[in-house]
C-alpha cells in the first residue's frame, strides 16, 4: 500500500520523458489496462450477482408464481403482501430462533473446537504434518457425501452409533438422532427436554467446519513472537496461566473475524440442514424456508421475500457485531 | 507450516521444562502438575480429534465394500471380513442405468466437465482481473476490491431464487453451460483476492526491469508475473476445482429434472432418499465423489493452505 502512490509516480515521471509510441501518459495507459483486465470479472459479477440480488428485491414486491412465469410480465403489480405472508407465517419466529441457536452454537462450538485443536498440535511431534491434514478432511469433503455418511451413522435400524449406544452405552432403545424433534434427558434425577435433531445438525456443523478456524488459528499461532511466553515461563507462569495472559488476547482479533465469517456462513447454510433432516424435526432454519417456498409452494415471490428478510436480519447482527463486539479486532 | 521445521524434535512426549523453582525437586506444584496434566490430555485431544474426524470417512469406505444383508445382520462390525469383502456395489453405482447400475460414471463425467470448465474459465477471469487489482491503478479500485468482498461474503442461498427465475425464464435452466457461468460468477471474487495477495508479493522491480527493456504490459504479464506467481495459480486452480466439484445448491436448483446431467453431488443426494437402491451402493457413490477431492487435496495440501491463509496471517 505504501509503495503504490510512489512508484506510479516514478513511473509517470519516466513516461514523459520517454514516451514516443505511447498515447497518454503512463498513468492514464496503467488505468486503461487495468480497467481492460478487471472489466471481464465485473461484468460476469455485476451480471450473475448484483443484479440479481436487485432483481431480488423487485420480486419480492411482486405477486409471482411459478407456474405463471413464462407468460408473466418482469414487472408487475407491486404489494407488500408477500412480507406480511412471510411474517406472519405459522412458523417464520420458530425457524428465526432455530436459525440463531444453530449458527450461535454452530459457531462458538466450531471455533472451540478448532482453537483445541490447534493448541494441541501446536508443538511438533512425528507425522504432524499428516495428523493436521488429516483434521483439513471434513472441510474439504464434499457435503453431499458427509451428510450422506452421517446420515447412515446415525441411523436408528443399522446405524453405527446406536449400534454403539444400545450394546455397550446401555441405551434403553436406539435414538432417532435426525428425526427426532425433542427427547427427555434424565440427569441427577431431573428430565431436560433436549432438542435431539437440532443438536444432531449443530455437532455436524462443529465436525464440518472445525478445520476452517484450526487452520486459522494455526497460522495465528506460527506467528505469535516465542519471547513473550519465554519471558512469562521464566517469571513463573504456568501453562494456562500462559494461554490466559499471552497466547489468548494475541489470538482474540484472529478469533473475531472467525467468528463474524463462520456466523455468516453458519447463519446462510443451507446445504446441511437440507440434506441431513430436509428441514424436519425442528430443523427449519430459514434458508430451507426460502427454498421451500421457491420449489414446493412456487411461490417467487414470497421466496424472495423470505431472502431478503435473511439478508436483513443477517445485515443487522452484522452490523451490531461490528459497531459493539469487536470494533477494535475486526477493523 | 513452515513452523515445524524450525522446532526441535526431541521426544514425542511434552519436553518437560525444569523445574524452575528454587525447591527444584519433585514437588507438586501447580507448574508441574499442569504441564504432566496437559501433556497427556494433549495426546487424548489428538487422538480424540482423529477419531472424530477420521472415523466417518473409515467408516464410508468400510460399507462400501460391504454387502447390504450383512450390514443389516451384523451392523456393529468395524472391521473388513476377506469372507464378505465385495466390490459388486462399486460395479452397481457406476454402470450406466440401461445396464441396471446407478449411472455414477456419466455422474463423473458431468461432475468433472462442469468443474474443469469453471477452473479454466475462473482463473480465466481471475488472473488478468488480480493483476489489475495488484498492480495497476485505476479509477475504481477501491470498490470493485469491495465488491469482491462482499460477493466473497454472499450467501448463496439469496441468489437462488433470481438466478432460477432468470435461467427458467431465457430457457437455459438445465444447460450445463448456465450451471457453469454461475458457478464462474460464485469463485471468481475469491479466486481474485487468493492471487492478488499472491501478486502483491511478487517484487514489482522485476517488471519495471522487464519494462525498461521494452516489454509491454501483456509480455510482462505473460513472460514475468504469470510463471512466478504459478504456485498461487495451481493452489488457486484447484481451490475452485474442489468448490465446483462439491456444490450442491444450484446443481440442484438447476439440473434435479434432467437425470442424464446430474453431478455426482446430485445424483446421490437425489438417489439417497430412495428404497430401492441399496445403501452400501450409494455408500459406494460416496467413496466416488469424495476419494477425487481427499486425493487432490493430500497431493497439494501445502499449497492449498498456504494460500487459504495468505490473507489470515496479518491477523
Amino acid at each position: 500500500m505504501t509503495e503504490g502512490p510512489a512508484l506510479s509516480e516514478r513511473r509517470r515521471d519516466r513516461g514523459r520523458g520517454a514516451g514516443p509510441r505511447g498515447r497518454g501518459t503512463l498513468r492514464r495507459r496503467e488505468a486503461r489496462a487495468g480497467l481492460t483486465l478487471i472489466s471481464p470479472t465485473v461484468a460476469i459479477v455485476v451480471t450473475l450477482v448484483v443484479l440479481p440480488i436487485i432483481w431480488t428485491v423487485a420480486l419480492s414486491f411482486q405477486e409471482l408464481r411459478l407456474i405463471q412465469l413464462r407468460t408473466a410480465g418482469l414487472l408487475g403489480d407491486y404489494t407488500l403482501s408477500n412480507f406480511s405472508q412471510v411474517l406472519t407465517s405459522p412458523g417464520f419466529w420458530t425457524s428465526l430462533r432455530t436459525t440463531l441457536i444453530y449458527s450461535v452454537l454452530g459457531t462458538a462450538s466450531s471455533i472451540g473446537l478448532g482453537l483445541v485443536a490447534a493448541l494441541a498440535l501446536r508443538r511438533s511431534f512425528r507425522g504432524r504434518t499428516l495428523v493436521r491434514a488429516s483434521l483439513l478432511l471434513p472441510y474439504v469433503a464434499p457435503v453431499v457425501a458427509a451428510t450422506f455418511v452421517w446420515g447412515v451413522m446415525l441411523n436408528p435400524q443399522f446405524g453405527i452409533v446406536n449400534e454403539v449406544g444400545t450394546n455397550l452405552l446401555g441405551w434403553d432403545e436406539p435414538i432417532a438422532f435426525l428425526s427426532e424433534r425433542s427427547n427427555e434427558l434424565s440427569l441427577f434425577g431431573l428430565t431436560i427436554p433436549v432438542p435431539t435433531a437440532l443438536l444432531t445438525v449443530i455437532v455436524f456443523e462443529m465436525w464440518r467446519s472445525f478445520p476452517f478456524a484450526f487452520l486459522f488459528i494455526t497460522a495465528r499461532l506460527q506467528a505469535v513472537p516465542g519471547t513473550l511466553e519465554e519471558a512469562a515461563r521464566v517469571d513463573g507462569a504456568t501453562p494456562t496461566q500462559l494461554f490466559r495472559h499471552i497466547t489468548l488476547p494475541q489470538l482474540l482479533p484472529t478469533i473475531a473475524v472467525l467468528s463474524l465469517l463462520r456466523f455468516i456462513w453458519t447463519f446462510n447454510n443451507f446445504d446441511d440442514i437440507y440434506l441431513l433432516t430436509g428441514g424436519g424435526a425442528g430443523t427449519e432454519v430459514i434458508s430451507v424456508r426460502v427454498f421451500e417456498y421457491l420449489i414446493s409452494r412456487g411461490d417467487i415471490g414470497a421466496a424472495s421475500a423470505q431472502a431478503l428478510v435473511l439478508a436483513t436480519v443477517l445485515l443487522v447482527l452484522v452490523t451490531v457485531y461490528y459497531r459493539f463486539a469487536a470494533k477494535d479486532e475486526v477493523a | 507450516m513452515a513452523g515445524m521445521v524450525t522446532l526441535p524434535t526431541d521426544s514425542p512426549a511434552a519436553p518437560p521444562t525444569p523445574a524452575k523453582g528454587p525447591t527444584g525437586g519433585r514437588r507438586w506444584n501447580r507448574n508441574t502438575v499442569e504441564i504432566r496434566v496437559l501433556g497427556v490430555l494433549r495426546w487424548v485431544v489428538i487422538a480424540g480429534l482423529m477419531l472424530f474426524t477420521l472415523f466417518p470417512f473409515y467408516y464410508m469406505v468400510l460399507l462400501s465394500f460391504r454387502d447390504l444383508s450383512s450390514l443389516v445382520q451384523d451392523p456393529g462390525r468395524l472391521l473388513p471380513t476377506l469372507a464378505e469383502f465385495t466390490a459388486e456395489t462399486y460395479r452397481n453405482v457406476l454402470a450406466s442405468t440401461e445396464s441396471g447400475g446407478q449411472g455414477f460414471l456419466r455422474f463423473m463425467a458431468n461432475s468433472g466437465l462442469i468443474a474443469l470448465g469453471t477452473v479454466v474459465l475462473t482463473l480465466a477471469f481471475a488472473i488478468p482481473g488480480a493483476y489489475a487489482v495488484a498492480r495497476l491503478k485505476f479509477p475504481g479500485q477501491r470498490q470493485v476490491s469491495v465488491l469482491f468482498l462482499s460477493v466473497y461474503l454472499f450467501p448463496s442461498i439469496l441468489l437462488a431464487v433470481p438466478l432460477f427465475v432468470f435461467f427458467t425464464r431465457v430457457g437455459l435452466r438445465g444447460s450445463l453451460v448456465a450451471l457453469l457461468l454461475v458457478y464462474v460468477s460464485q469463485t471468481v471474487a475469491v479466486s481474485i483476492y487468493m492471487l492478488r495477495n499472491y501478486f502483491q508479493t511478487v517484487p514489482a522491480s522485476i517488471e519495471e526491469a522487464a519494462a525498461v527493456d521494452g516489454a509491454t504490459r501483456l509480455t510482462i504479464m505473460r513472460k514475468v508475473t504469470l510463471p512466478l506467481a504459478m504456485p498461487a495459480i495451481l493452489a488457486n486452480g484447484l481451490f475452485v476445482l474442489m468448490i465446483a466439484w462439491n456444490e450442491f445448491l444450484f446443481a440442484l436448483l438447476f439440473l434435479v429434472e434432467n437425470r442424464p446431467r446430474w453431478t455426482v453431488s446430485l445424483g446421490l443426494s437425489q438417489l439417497a432418499g430412495s428404497i430401492e437402491i441399496p445403501t452400501t451402493v450409494l455408500m459406494a457413490g460416496s467413496v466416488i465423489l469424495t476419494l477425487p477431492i481427499v486425493v487432490l487435496f493430500f497431493a497439494s495440501e501445502r499449497l492449498l493452505t498456504g494460500g487459504l491463509t495468505a490473507g489470515a496471517e496479518k491477523g
